[in-house]
């Protein structure tokens, strides 16, 4: 057994874990934060991302003992005061999901994308989400997820702009 | 109708949206499978000795002290039990379950069980089992169909191009694993699980286990993903609750992703040949469309592929027919879109070779077939639009500018080629029902066993139930999932709109019915008369009622059923779908640069959820053209990819901007919603339309699926493993 301090979504947790505990079980299992899936158990679907330090981690593929001292945030952890995170809520204007459990992974890696790119293309959003799988959405309205999300963080920083905005498949799937 | 967004997008992106491995049960032990490493013979030693000493072990069972069970000899569940006897039918059987408190101590326990193996010979490949196969006597639809002359129309055809083609095995790859937590209290049986049908479950765990219907509950409330592999009823579903039941308590039994290969069933690979004859003006003179497919060596699963051809295209001289080759595999299953799916593979591929044969523009061809009526059934199509989606799809797409010669539409590096395919798709529908009730706040309760899966039913519900009640969609919540409410039938087979939504519609009318009467306080009074303002119920003939007054503590509520009607139509949906590919001349390496899909469906309820169910379904179809197989070992005897690194969906990468839409339309025999199903619509016609781009890019004919690279390279057309 191994002592770990962890910080998940804002609060510190200590606990006595097993070396071989997974950072995904630790946090589905011992903090109960079900939001974050587990699709794959080989580092291939993404399902399971969490940001570890700001960075995106497949948290299948870390031990919860490497979390020690590491700030964690998960799905949980995006929404503040249950106001949503434009990724939040650009999922669910633009509909980027369908059985939404390739959701939180792809939310917190749109997150860290658009941490490092504000204001990605496209194209950018494609190759920066390709290690996230989903089977349901055909990633089509994904991209427009993070797009909507771009834009709606680039109108927060400029007050002036209009806050709300209309949903751009919301007039496309009317014809 | 108006687009809108999903009633469930909050519990989604928060992630509080709990699926079946999400559940909180207290003390929750876990279970690990073991499963057989060899594909036929039996279990010559079994020690499990070890395993039980292990730390936190709770039970090691095996076939020696499982409980019996009693069959459960449904279609829907494998005629095999779990852990049974010491038979070996497939690599990834189930040998033992071992339980333990913690879910790593669970594995290291696995690992301690001791098997060896007494092989038998094994065929894998359907190839080498193509000597053995059979005919079955019956299915959903009849096996063999013939109308007209084939033999003769063939010999009075100017053109015959008779082809055979090839579909690979995949897998679903959902992305929730399939997982059953059980729990055992008090002689009741609870179950969580990922299923696309709540009912089946529990009626087999009801026969398996000798309970009545009343002491099992199944709960699905929100699954994540299912496309046809969490329909039926698999191995793990009775062990976790056979586990559950052992160790007295709860028990939580998720499949790794390699079991998901061999733990529920897979699509399995087809052979298919194709004759067309066409006189000189392409008009068809006879078809014959035969199609074998794997299935396992203790049961059948059939891909009724060549029931396309039964209605696709007008022509006096039909026939198809369906064979099955026995491999030592898990049982193959229905997998998004099923029969169609594959059949439309050959049919539209050699459509395609027909219109080079006869120098015809492919999609004038397909117009100068055009079926007006169901050509094998004689019988007038429920409704049909697919000229205006050959019609749109062209025009979006830019179709008129296509030159017919291949390899004339160079770009740099680039081959580029523009191919196109019919869709079509068998409408099911099955008995549903529903209950709607209101409150006194005027709060709208819909209710119904279904299941979500992600296609957006509890959205479409929503907005089903506000229409025929005449309220906000805000004021209506939804309850899906669960045996304790009304039955229906599986998510499954693009049904559930067009069933589930008839039953919420007739429940909601009778409802209306009811709060006349109430109002009215007389007599059975029309629903007509009464409609919903605010908290308030208008009916014509009565002073404005503050619901309030009309409904006490109790909500009021009316139940309903609908049932397929059995009207004399052939009911089928339509598409047209356009491809353009871009092949690196170098590498080889195909992508899909741009799609157009073009559908006839009946009414769209929503929109939004209907247009990201065809770019899903499309997206399906890139995989089944460009990368997905399951390609199995001759020697090991089983699938050698069994990870999302070695079988390959689409990534956000492999897809273009999917241009996806419906002609008006309402289908006045689909149900009362007018309108027919559309979740596996999507994911027909695009692996012939990319086939036929591909060919149109270099012409070179790939006559198996998918078309990787080192296919395109070797360029012989043979797309086997
Ligand atoms: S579960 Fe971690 S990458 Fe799939
Ligand atoms: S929404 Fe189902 S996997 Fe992405």
């Amino acid at each position: 057994m191994a002592r770990i301090t962890v910080t998940v979504n804002g609060a510190d947790h200590t606990d006595e874990v097993e070396p071989r505990l997974l950072l995904a079980h630790y946090l589905r299992d011992k903090l109960r934060l079900t939001g974050t899936h587990i699709g794959c158990d080989t580092t291939n679907c993404g399902a399971c991302t969490v940001l570890c330090d700001g960075l995106p981690v497949k948290s299948c593929t870390m031990f919860a003992v490497q979390a020690d001292g590491r700030e964690i945030i998960t799905v949980e952890g995006l929404a503040t005061g249950g106001q949503l995170q434009p990724i939040q809520q650009g999922f669910k204007e633009e509909h980027g999901l369908q059985c939404g459990f390739c959701t939180p992974g792809m939310m917190v890696a749109a997150t860290a994308l658009l941490e490092r790119n504000p204001d990605p293309s496209e194209e950018e959003i494609r190759w920066a989400l390709s290690g996230n799988v989903c089977r349901c959405t055909g990633y089509v309205n994904i991209v427009k997820a993070v797009r909507w999300a771009a834009q709606a963080m680039q109108e927060q920083a400029a007050p002036e702009e209009p806050a709300t905005r209309q949903p751009a498949t919301e007039q496309a799937a009317t014809r | 109708m108006t687009a809108r967004t999903r009633v469930d997008g909050w519990a989604k992106v928060t992630g509080a949206a709990r699926y079946a491995a999400d559940h909180r049960l207290d003390n929750l032990a876990h279970a690990v499978l073991v499963t057989s490493t060899v594909p036929a013979g039996r279990i010559a030693e079994l020690d499990v000795t070890e395993a039980e000493r292990a730390p936190g072990a709770l039970a090691v069972i095996t076939h020696r002290n499982a409980p019996r069970l009693s069959p459960a000899g449904d279609f829907y569940v494998q005629t095999v039990l779990p852990l049974q006897d010491d038979l070996i039918r497939y690599e990834g059987e189930p040998v033992a379950v071992v339980v333990a408190d913690r879910l790593e101590r669970a594995g290291e326990a696995a690992a301690l069980v001791r098997v060896t193996y007494e092989t038998a010979p094994a065929t894998v490949e359907l190839d080498d089992a193509l000597p053995d196969a059979y005919r079955l006597g019956a299915y959903f639809e009849p096996i063999t169909s013939s109308v007209g002359d084939v033999a003769a129309g063939l010999e009075r055809a100017d053109v015959v191009v008779e082809r055979t083609y090839t579909t690979a095995a995949r897998h679903h790859s959902t992305m929730e694993p399939s997982a059953t937590l059980a729990e055992w209290r008090d002689g009741m049986l609870t179950l969580y699980d990922a299923t696309q049908g709540v009912f089946n479950v529990r009626d087999a765990v009801c026969a398996a286990l000798d309970l009545p219907a009343d002491r099992v509950r199944v709960i699905a409330e929100y699954v994540g993903g299912g496309f046809g592999c969490k329909g039926f009823v698999w191995p793990h579903q009775l062990i976790a609750p056979m586990a559950a039941r052992t160790v007295g308590g709860a028990v939580k039994l998720v499949l790794t992703r390699a079991q998901t290969f061999t733990s529920h069933g897979y699509q399995p690979p087809t052979r298919q040949t194709v004759t067309l004859g066409a006189a000189r003006d392409g008009r068809l003179t006879a078809i014959r469309h035969t199609s074998v497919n794997s299935t396992s060596t203790y049961a059948d699963h059939l891909e009724m592929a060549a029931i396309c051809s039964r209605a696709m295209y007008a022509c006096p001289a039909i026939e198809t027919d369906h064979l099955l080759a026995p491999v030592s595999t898990v049982l193959p299953t229905p997998m998004r879109a099923p029969s169609d799916g594959p059949g439309m593979v050959a049919l539209e591929s050699a459509m395609d070779e027909l219109a080079y044969e006869l120098d015809i523009d492919p999609v004038e061809l397909r117009l100068r077939n055009y079926a007006e009526r169901d050509p094998t059934k004689g019988r007038p199509f429920s409704s049909k639009a697919l000229r205006a989606c050959y019609a749109e799809g062209a025009r979006r797409f830019g179709w008129a500018d296509r030159p017919m010669r291949p390899g004339a539409l160079r770009d740099g590096n680039d081959l580029v080629g523009w191919g196109m395919a019919s869709a079509t798709m068998a409408t099911f529908a099955a008995p549903a029902s529903a209950r709607v009730s209101i409150d006194a706040d005027g709060r709208v309760l819909v209710e119904a066993g279904s299941q979500e899966i992600g296609t957006g039913t509890r959205t479409v519900l929503c907005q089903l139930a506000a229409e025929a009640l005449g309220c906000p969609p805000e004021r209506v919540t939804i309850r899906l999932g669960d045996t304790t409410l009304p039955p229906t039938g599986m998510t499954a087979g693009s049904s559930t709109t067009m069933s589930v939504g008839s039953a919420v519609q007739l429940a909601a009318r009778s409802l209306r019915t009811k709060l006349a009467s109430m109002a009215l306080a007389e007599g059975d009074a029309p629903a007509e008369l009464a409609r919903l303002d605010g908290d308030a119920l208008v009916v014509e003939g009565a002073p404005r009622t503050p619901l309030r007054e009309l409904i006490g503590d109790d909500p009021v509520g009316a139940e309903a059923s609908w049932s397929p009607s059995t009207a004399d139509v052939s009911m089928h949906t339509f598409g047209a779908v356009f491809a353009e590919v871009r092949i690196d001349a170098d590498l080889c390496l195909p992508r899909v640069s741009r799609l157009v899909g073009v559908y006839s469906a009946g009414r769209i309820v929503n929109p939004l959820t209907a247009r990201s169910q065809m770019i899903g379904g499309m997206t399906w179809g890139i995989g089944q053209a460009l990368l997905e197989r399951s390609p199995v070992d001759r020697r090991l005897g089983r699938f050698v990819n069994k990870n999302l690194a070695g079988y390959l969906v689409p990534v956000n990468a492999d897809v273009p901007e999917l241009d996806a839409s419906f002609v008006d339309e309402h289908d006045e025999h689909a149900g009362t919603v007018g309108g027919r199903g559309i979740g596996e619509l999507g994911a027909v016609g695009v692996g012939p339309a990319i086939a036929n781009a591909v060919f149109h890019a270099t012409g070179t004919r790939i006559r198996g699926l998918p078309i990787a690279p080192e296919t395109l390279l070797r360029g012989d057309g043979d797309g086997r493993d």
